[in-house]
């Protein structure tokens, strides 16, 4: 018998324990469960994008614990115990976020596919430096791929999110 | 009140900053499969057995194909060329030969997709390498075989001739000789993957949710692909992850999801390709090199001809090609007034991955190789790169190339001083003389690009005058629906353009009301949008094509909603105004307050049309309009016609310095400027230069697909591939002209590809750096070992010749 076939068959299932945009979820999963993985197929929160397989682009950025962490290249059973927001959790009781609000008017997305990642890699940004320069927003950002906007509009969103937050 | 030139928030964005869109990966379900593709490991090698067996016997594994199962319920997919590149069989899976690295062997259905890629990992392949061939050139002596059955590589050959040529030349005042350029390969990689999910169901029908950009396309290849009828495929998008037309021909690997559907008793499939995947075996942009070039000038620096042979590697299938060897001819002469142009086109397959439209397809290699003759011409002759282009711009619009296309309309010099402008040219033309002083590598370079759109599909007659296409269409239907909503579909499958914002725009225009009373369905499916062979988005057309289908769709529902409402408001038509009232949207007899609503006439027309007692027969509220551009077939012997309706043009200048350590180009300054006619939405515009400006960058500097002489490709992973991040990008000063388009009614012209301009603009650049240093810019790719090798090895007294 093959190592794979093993690894497929016998290795018992683990019990995660995440909290995910505040409520709190039980689940065992096999092992090797990513916890991009487990957002998106187990919670169903699709939003969490995937778009490669060598943490280079951050479409799949999620918060856990309050840091920004590309969920392809954890495993849900390092993430047990965490606490996890992804964009689903950004809007709070009817009120976009003013991140959500500012990348829509100020084009900052245009398939969209990014903007999940984009969106909490902004907000990590944010929640560290409420008054980025855009050398510092570019850094803040350089985790995460567009292929549509060229970044611009995406620096100026963060911009006047960062406005907006601090009036706030 | 005009919405058609303002920017509302686009429609699209609502669902998708809350993470609520529907990419396809997104669709979860009970119960679905899930398809992972086995690859080969070699460019070029022999099947001789396949087992699958340990792989079928793993719990959870549901069905495996392999070549088998293409040859038994598949048919090859249709082929563009002309024989005997005709007869190149395409299957969704490799059957007895391996032509690229990263072809399909087999493809396992799985519970998960962990246990698909366990099974994929216990089928056993005997292959025999064989020696692969990876160079156009090599290719095009038939030495090594891609495939054996057509006898040759060669899959298309044609010369473009016009004006006279050896005339020209004999009369010159120079002629520069240039041995060779190279156009390199990449693509626009769109951040979302290709992906689809498969149900062959039990009315023998076959549903997909796809990500394909051109699914009315995909529909009539699939269907003879699948042995089926083509009404019995549906083909569905919703929202698409960027496509950049790199998403064209995924219905080639989508065929082996239906056909885990069919083999499991029509359990639903989803295959979502890997990036790995994706960069190996999803398409590459066209690779391009041109030998041969001679240049005829007279004493001023004009270009009176231009002769050279163009070796198009088409990778190792055709698919979309040989198109490439006549779109290119869109742009044949570029922005200039040269007239006697003799090309010889040619295209060979090699073991590498198959070529698909990626982002100012085919055009772009062709612009990029004319940007490369001015500048190389300029810099020999001693004439400035922007006097040279002044010298040989086309000024006088609409103008007939010598090749028949007509462009519509345009103003280059204008680009050109406000592209100056934006930048502050003299400032920075002064900082380069000061740091050559001090001996730096600084320099400046102009490119000037055309995104031709609208495509008149006759020219696919040039390369094989047997197939049965021509003109453009797209359709739109508009209807009021039971509640009175304005509800439109369009033959488009947008991939983040926005359509939905801009058909709402025009619409508002039409019925005077507000964009948010618009409903414009998203995505795409072939069961409820209307379409026509034409549609999709691609070839930057959607200004021209699309919106000419909503704005004529419009005609014909207020010729509509006139005659009812005069008819139940007893009002002449001429007396009626469209608007809103409160009621909502409303027609109303001028100096009034007799008005009737989108409801109430809706509802005469869908559940109470007694009321019409037998008139009106023809009112629906429900209508279709298809535009149609006006095209002729050209003259497929002279390769003479027409062959895309628009025009749109860009200029970009770039400062560059090259790090003399790293021999990075850092770019210090650049301008764009866009003309793209009457621009519909300023942002969307805007955006979309922005997108394509940084595309181009990254592809001049960062991205490329190598190969090794074994045919592996070295960047098959995004961290070796490395596309342009947030850090690796200049500051961009925007700036637009426009020059409306006279052949459209909106004045718009198709943009949105951008026709490469930063690859023409960084190539010039470079160049103006380091030609003191003798070195001719000769490939698009300008990475810093790519400037390492010219700085060491300067290479202008082998690449070109002054006579």
């Amino acid at each position: 018998m093959s190592t794979t076939e093993t690894a497929a068959q016998d290795i018992p299932k683990v019990a995660v324990e995440i909290t995910v945009n505040g409520q709190s979820y039980r689940r065992e999963v096999e092992p090797r469960t990513l916890l991009v993985q487990f957002i998106r197929e187990e919670l169903r929160l699709t939003g969490t994008h995937i778009g490669c397989d060598t943490t280079y682009c951050g479409a799949c950025t999620i918060l856990l614990d309050g840091e920004p962490v590309k969920s392809c290249t954890m495993l849900a059973a390092q993430a047990d115990g965490g606490e996890v927001l992804t964009v689903e959790g950004l809007e709070k009781d009817g009120e976009l976020h003013p991140l959500q609000t500012a990348f829509s008017e100020h084009h900052g997305l245009q398939c969209g596919y990014c903007t999940p990642g984009m969106l909490m890699s902004s907000l990590a940004l944010l929640q560290n430096n409420a008054s980025p320069t855009e050398k510092q927003i570019r850094k803040g950002i350089q985790g995460n791929l567009c292929r549509c906007t060229g970044y611009h509009n995406i620096f100026k969103a963060i911009e006047a999110a960062a406005a907006e937050m601090r009036e706030d | 009140m005009s919405w058609v030139g303002k920017s509302p928030r686009r429609k699209e964005d609502d669902r998708l900053i809350r993470g609520q869109g529907l990419f396809t990966d997104d669709e979860l379900g009970e119960g679905m499969l899930q398809l992972y593709i086995l690859r080969s490991p070699y460019a070029h090698a022999k099947i001789n057995s396949i087992d699958t067996s340990a792989a079928e016997a793993l719990p959870g594994v549901a069905c495996v194909l392999t070549g088998k199962d293409v040859l038994e319920h598949c048919d090859p997919y249709m082929q563009l060329a002309l024989e005997p590149a005709a007869n190149i069989q395409d299957y969704p899976l490799a059957r007895d030969k391996i032509h690229f690295q990263g072809e399909p062997v087999a493809a396992v259905a799985a519970e998960t997709v962990g246990l698909a890629m366990d099974a994929a990992e216990l089928i056993d392949v005997d292959y025999d390498m064989l020696d692969a061939v990876l160079d156009v050139e090599e290719a095009l002596k038939d030495e090594i075989l891609v495939h054996d059955n057509i006898g040759t590589n060669r899959t298309w050959q044609g010369v473009y001739e016009y004006g006279d040529v050896d005339k020209a030349f004999a009369e010159a005042a120079h002629v520069v000789k240039i041995d060779r350029l190279h156009f390199h390969r990449y693509s626009s990689t769109p951040l979302e993957n290709n992906a689809c999910v498969a149900e062959w169901t039990r009315q023998g029908t076959v549903e997909f949710l796809c990500n394909n950009n051109f699914p009315g396309f995909a529909k009539q290849l699939l269907a003879p692909g699948l042995r089926l009828p083509i009404e019995n495929v549906r083909v569905r998008t919703y929202d698409v992850g960027g496509a950049f037309g790199n998403k064209i021909w995924n219905y080639v690997y989508m065929a082996l999801a239906a056909l885990a559907s069919r083999k499991t008793g029509g359990r639903r499939v989803k295959w979502a390709e890997i990036r790995t995947e994706h960069m190996l075996a999803a398409g590459h942009g066209n690779e391009r090199t041109y030998v041969d070039t001679e240049v005829a000038l007279d004493k001023d620096g004009v270009i009176t001809a231009l002769r050279s042979r163009h070796l198009d590697d088409c990778g190792a299938y055709t698919r979309y090609e040989p198109l490439g060897c006549v779109i290119f001819s869109q742009v044949l002469p570029a922005t200039y007034k040269l007239r006697n142009i003799r090309i010889e086109m040619n295209q060979a397959v090699t073991n590498k991955c198959p070529v698909v439209p990626n982002r100012g397809y085919s055009r772009m290699q062709q612009l990029w190789f004319m940007e490369r003759v001015v500048d190389i011409c300029g810099q020999e002759l001693g004439i400035p790169a922007d006097e040279m282009r002044l010298n040989n711009y086309i000024t006088d619009f609409p103008y007939e190339t010598p090749n028949g296309c007509v462009y519509d309309s345009g103003n280059y010099p204008a680009m050109l001083d406000k592209a100056k402008e934006l930048l502050d040219w003299d400032k920075w033309a002064a900082y380069r003389d000061q740091a050559r002083s001090e001996g730096k590598h600084v320099g400046i370079g102009i490119g000037t690009t055309l995104d031709s759109g609208t495509n008149n599909f006759g020219q696919a007659q040039i390369m094989n005058p047997h197939l049965p296409f021509s003109g453009n269409s797209e359709a739109c239907i508009i209807r009021l629906d039971f509640d009175g909503a304005v509800v439109v579909t369009l033959g488009t499958g947008p991939s983040g353009q926005g359509h939905e914002t801009s058909a709402s725009q025009v619409v508002a225009d039409e019925l005077n009301i507000d964009p948010s009373m618009v409903t414009v369905r998203s995505g795409f499916d072939t069961n409820w949008n209307t379409f026509v062979g034409h549609s999709g988005s691609y070839a930057s057309q959607f200004a021209v094509t699309g919106l000419s289908a909503v704005h004529g769709a419009c005609q014909k529902l207020k010729t509509e909603m006139r005659k009812l409402a005069g008819f139940l408001l007893e009002a002449a038509e001429e007396d009626l105004e469209f608007g809103v009232g409160e009621e909502g949207p409303q027609l109303k007899v001028k100096g009034t307050d007799k008005a009737v609503n989108y409801w109430y006439l809706s509802n005469i027309v869908n559940n109470n049309n007694a009321v019409l007692q037998g008139a009106l027969e023809d009112v629906t509220l429900n209508v279709r309009h298809v535009y149609r551009p006006p095209f002729n077939v050209p003259d497929v012997e002279k390769k003479f016609g027409n062959l895309t309706l628009t025009y749109a043009a860009q200029l970009h200048i770039a400062v560059v310095e090259i790090d003399p350590a790293t021999c990075r180009v850092n770019t210090l300054a650049y301008a764009a400027v866009d003309d793209c006619g009457t621009v519909i939405n300023p942002q969307i515009a805007h955006g979309q230069v922005h997108g394509a400006t940084v595309h181009g960058i990254g592809a001049a500097i960062m991205e490329a697909f190598d190969y090794d002489e074994g045919g592996n490709l070295l960047t098959a992973t995004f961290s070796d591939y490395c596309p342009i991040t947030s850090m690796n990008i200049p500051d961009i000063a925007y700036g637009n002209i426009e020059t409306p388009s006279p052949f459209s009614y909106n004045g718009a012209k198709g943009m949105g590809e951008g026709g490469g301009a930063p690859l023409h603009t960084m190539s010039a650049a470079v160049q103006d750096a380091l030609h003191g240093a003798g070195v001719i810019v000769t490939d698009s790719f300008v990475s810093p070992p790519r400037v390492y090798e010219l700085l060491q090895n300067p290479n202008r007294e082998t690449a070109v010749s002054v006579g």
